[in-house]
């Protein structure tokens, strides 16, 4: 069968990074593609020069047997090619049909011709069972039916060849399986499909041939049929994995953070309305809930950004600080989702970045001026007592760099090795630890150890709050699971008495 | 057409930028000189004589260079945490009226010794700046209000402040009618650093406020909060620093800044305040700033530059008939130069 699509040795570097290394694949018709690698593989650079917002060093593109035009993404779109990305890429406050009509038209045309593009989506629509509402405007769309429309805008412009940049990361596990299910209603019409991914469950569920990428080589591209989970896992770390650290099983202690019927209004976020919730010394406590349900304001009302409008936040029974400086002072560590925005200042260097949650304590600043030796030497020490590595560390000039040069694993690290040396000011040990997406877009080795971190204060007695969109790690972590669904906390048990299945019934909104 | 940035710095990119921002303000102003109908080097050679050329010259560009200092230090210290202070001419004209409003008035008043006077009217006029920006940060904290805008504009309301002054309660009896204020005692008056020259002690001041702000950067907790806010207000919120107040407290600084600007021009040169005092000093200030990369040492030798071009500009357009506005397009281009020149350090040009 002739491929519809064929890479022929791409090849992309960034600097020193070769992202690509020589990638060549071909894609049938009717085929769903899996393209597995862990983040920073190489997965997104080879669909971005595949779709023209990147230009490959070495290589070529061909689609339907054309050689596609590099750097040219309308030329890709004309070719049939079309992209849903990660990010949604929709105007909120526009309908549905306009978004999917948005930039189809001539700009010349004086009126748009909305009764044949509303012919022409709903027609699309019905084959392949993708039901909207065409005059809903995007914004009032859950994050599932955003998707959809994302897809039937790439139908819509004709596409034959759909690439899907990780979609099952904001969708409840029911939205996945229809999703997978849409998926092979395409390829039964014709359709190509490129599926990216780094979970292995989805892949074996989904896809025809499998491709893993890793370190920006092609290590395998195989049938589905031939391979099993172990060994995908094994072609994509590259090493067998290690097994999670031990946890005891013990009871909890005493409760350390308790929410007590909390509202919270942050500008721009969904808030919280409503929420209860208790987190206890030696236990780990995760949400899980759909992104967007709440879960940001939660994680800014811990972190001391936001404050509640009613209800009571307390902290081993005294109220919760609404100030950062407050909250780091009553030792809770802290660990934010978006680490380069808000966990560190790009521009100061590892050891500033280490030491600026507690700048005025005894420790490095005596009136007013900086302890500047002291606050290298703690840097220093962080560094090497949480295996930050990069170049020039742990020794060279390497803690002088900026913050902004550490890969996001080891920035990672560093973070939350300052957020928990916070308690020990005292020789104590922190009480509460509240992290938010620990391990987004970490590679395997740095989620193992901020894992191993997370279990080992657990262990110690630290009370630990963990909010993820990333149900693996709920699993992995959790002692308790917490679902959070519009703003409140409508379910909470033991991680062992939750089944995938129900734990997405309730992520969904529905009480099981 | 996109920029990428670059994975590393070299060092050979880092030295030689600066060198080509310098080569490429001489071509251009080469070309413009050209245009002009002058010969290029010659040109040239005036305006460096003019303006660093003699030791009258380089008592002239330095005394020029002297509020400069100030204001560009004013500004630097605002940019750095990010509060964009653009009312440094209107803060440097309070800074002239709080200086002779104590030392002129009511200095002859009082009758105190003139060195607690001395130090009385610089701390009048520090504190004129700094309050006055005050209201503007302050507007900027609790209420949103953008800094840009409210020191832009009142810097049109404290002239007419000024103004009314000069023609009213501050008017000079003796100045024919002239709007100017009393003068200053000539006891309060900075003594002479160079023999018949117009340099005044006030450069020394400026070098030592350059000095004294580089250590509170990179000596202090406050310093280093600032540099904090003003990298990712966000993230230094985070950690846990109260953002507000030091964005207030650089206000006052920078105001403070500003006023002495104003205090040291009335005591050094002028005696007296009128309103054309300043040449647009609290504007230059900006220029001087961000030629400086905002770094409080570097603000002196950018200020010093920049007076240069215009000392030199006033000769070389007598020798050689050159319109002075050249000096305007040099300091112009150079600006952009250096400009452009820190970005091609820091990202790479792709053509797509």
């Amino acid at each position: 069968m002739e491929p519809v699509l064929r890479l022929t040795g791409i090849t992309k570097r960034f600097g020193a990074l070769v992202a690509n290394d020589a990638i060549s694949l071909a894609l049938g018709a009717g085929e769903v593609l899996a393209l597995l690698g862990e983040n920073g593989a190489g997965k997104s650079t080879l669909v971005s020069i595949l779709f023209g917002h990147y230009v490959a060093e070495e290589g070529t593109v061909e689609a339907f047997g054309k050689p596609l035009p590099a750097g040219d993404p309308a030329a890709a779109l004309a070719a049939g090619i079309g992209m849903v990305h990660q990010h949604f890429t929709l105007a909120d406050s526009l309908t549905v049909l306009e978004n999917v009509m948005l930039g189809t038209e001539p700009l010349w045309r004086p009126r748009s011709r909305f009764a044949a593009a509303r012919a022409r989506l709903a027609d699309i629509a019905a084959r392949f069972g993708l039901a909207v509402h065409a005059n809903a405007p995007v914004g009032s769309l859950s994050v599932g039916e955003q998707q959809r429309v994302e897809i039937l805008k790439a139908l819509y412009r004709g596409a034959r060849i759909l690439i899907l940049d990780e979609p099952t990361a904001v969708l409840t596990p029911q939205e996945s399986g229809k999703l997978f299910s849409t998926l092979q209603q395409f390829v039964a019409a014709g359709l190509a499909v490129i599926f990216i991914s780094h979970k292995l469950d989805e892949v074996m569920a989904v896809a025809d041939r499998v491709a893993v990428l890793r370190a920006g080589r092609l290590v395998a591209d195989v049938a589905r049929s031939t391979t099993n989970k172990a060994q995908l896992a094994q072609w994509m770390v590259g090493r067998a994995l290690a097994p999670a650290p031990a946890r005891s099983a013990r009871p909890p202690g005493p409760v350390v953070l308790q929410l007590d019927d909390v509202h919270v209004n942050v500008a721009g976020r969904p808030p919280l309305r409503g929420a209860s919730l208790e987190v206890a010394s030696g236990e780990i406590v995760a949400i899980a809930g759909v992104a967007g349900n709440g879960q940001a304001t939660l994680a800014d009302l811990l972190f001391g950004l936001a404050s509640p409008a009613s209800g009571t936040v307390r902290l081993d029974g005294s109220v919760y600080a609404a100030h950062p400086h407050g909250v780091i002072g009553a030792g809770v560590a802290r660990v934010p989702a978006d680490r380069r925005g808000l966990g560190s200042v790009g521009e100061l260097s590892l050891w500033e970045n280490a030491a600026i949650e507690r700048v005025r304590s005894r420790r490095f600043a005596r009136a007013g001026l900086l302890r500047r030796s002291e606050m290298r030497a703690f840097g220093r020490e962080l560094v090497g007592r949480f295996d930050v590595r990069g170049p020039g560390l742990p020794d060279g000039p390497g803690l002088d760099a900026p913050a902004s040069q550490l890969s996001g694993g080891n920035l990672q690290k560093l973070i939350l090795g300052r957020a928990l040396s916070i308690g020990r000011q005292t020789g104590g040990k922190a009480r509460l630890i509240v992290a938010d997406q620990p391990t987004w877009g970490l590679d395997v080795g740095a989620v193992a150890a901020i894992h191993a971190r997370l279990i080992g204060a657990r262990e110690d007695g630290d009370a630990v709050l963990v909010i993820s969109e990333d149900l693996d790690e709920i699993f992995a972590l959790a002692d308790r699971i917490a679902v959070i669904n519009h703003g409140r906390f409508i379910e909470t048990r033991a991680a062992s008495d939750w089944t995938l299945a129900e734990l997405g019934l309730a992520m969904a909104g529905r009480r099981a | 057409m996109r920029l990428e940035a670059r994975d590393r710095v070299s060092r050979v990119a880092a030295i030689g930028a600066p060198l080509g921002a310098v080569v490429a303000t001489l071509v251009i102003s080469a070309l413009l000189v050209r245009w002009a109908g002058a010969p290029v080097l010659a040109s040239f050679g005036a305006l460096l004589q003019g303006g660093f050329g003699s030791r009258f010259a380089l008592a002239e560009t330095l005394t020029r260079a002297t509020p400069l200092i100030f204001t560009g230090l004013a500004a630097a210290v605002a940019f750095r945490a990010r509060f964009f202070n653009i009312g440094a001419e209107g803060q440097l004209y309070l800074g002239a009226l709080a200086a002779v409003a104590v030392g002129g008035q009511l200095g002859g008043a009082l009758d105190l010794p003139s060195p607690v006077l001395f130090v009385a009217m610089l701390i009048a006029a520090a504190l004129a700046g700094s309050l006055w920006l005050a209201i503007a940060a302050v507007l900027r904290t609790r209420l949103a209000v953008d800094e840009v805008v409210t020191t832009l504009l009142t810097n049109f309301v404290v002239l007419l402040f000024v103004s009314w002054m000069l023609d009213g309660p501050m008017k000079d009896p003796t100045a024919m009618g002239w709007p100017q204020s009393v003068s200053l005692p000539a006891e309060l008056e900075l003594t002479k650093v160079i023999e018949r020259t117009r340099l005044h002690s006030g450069f020394v001041l400026a070098l030592l406020c350059a000095l004294a702000l580089w250590a509170l950067s990179k000596f202090t907790a406050f310093g280093f909060e600032a540099r904090a806010v003003g990298a990712n207000a966000q993230a230094a919120r985070f950690a846990g620093i109260r953002v507000d107040a030091t964005v207030v407290k650089t206000a006052l600084i920078s105001g403070a800044l500003a006023g002495l600007a104003g205090a040291v021009e009335v005591a050094g040169r002028t005696g007296y305040v009128t309103l054309d005092m300043s040449p647009g000093y609290g504007y230059a200030g900006i220029v001087v700033a961000m030629l400086a990369a905002l770094h409080p040492l570097a603000v002196v030798p950018a200020a010093i530059f920049i007076a240069g071009m215009f000392v030199g500009a006033d000769s070389m357009s007598r020798a050689v008939g050159v319109p002075t506005y050249i000096a305007d397009v040099i300091v112009a281009v150079a600006l952009l130069a250096v400009l452009v020149a820190t970005q091609i350090v820091r990202y790479r040009v792709r053509w797509t």
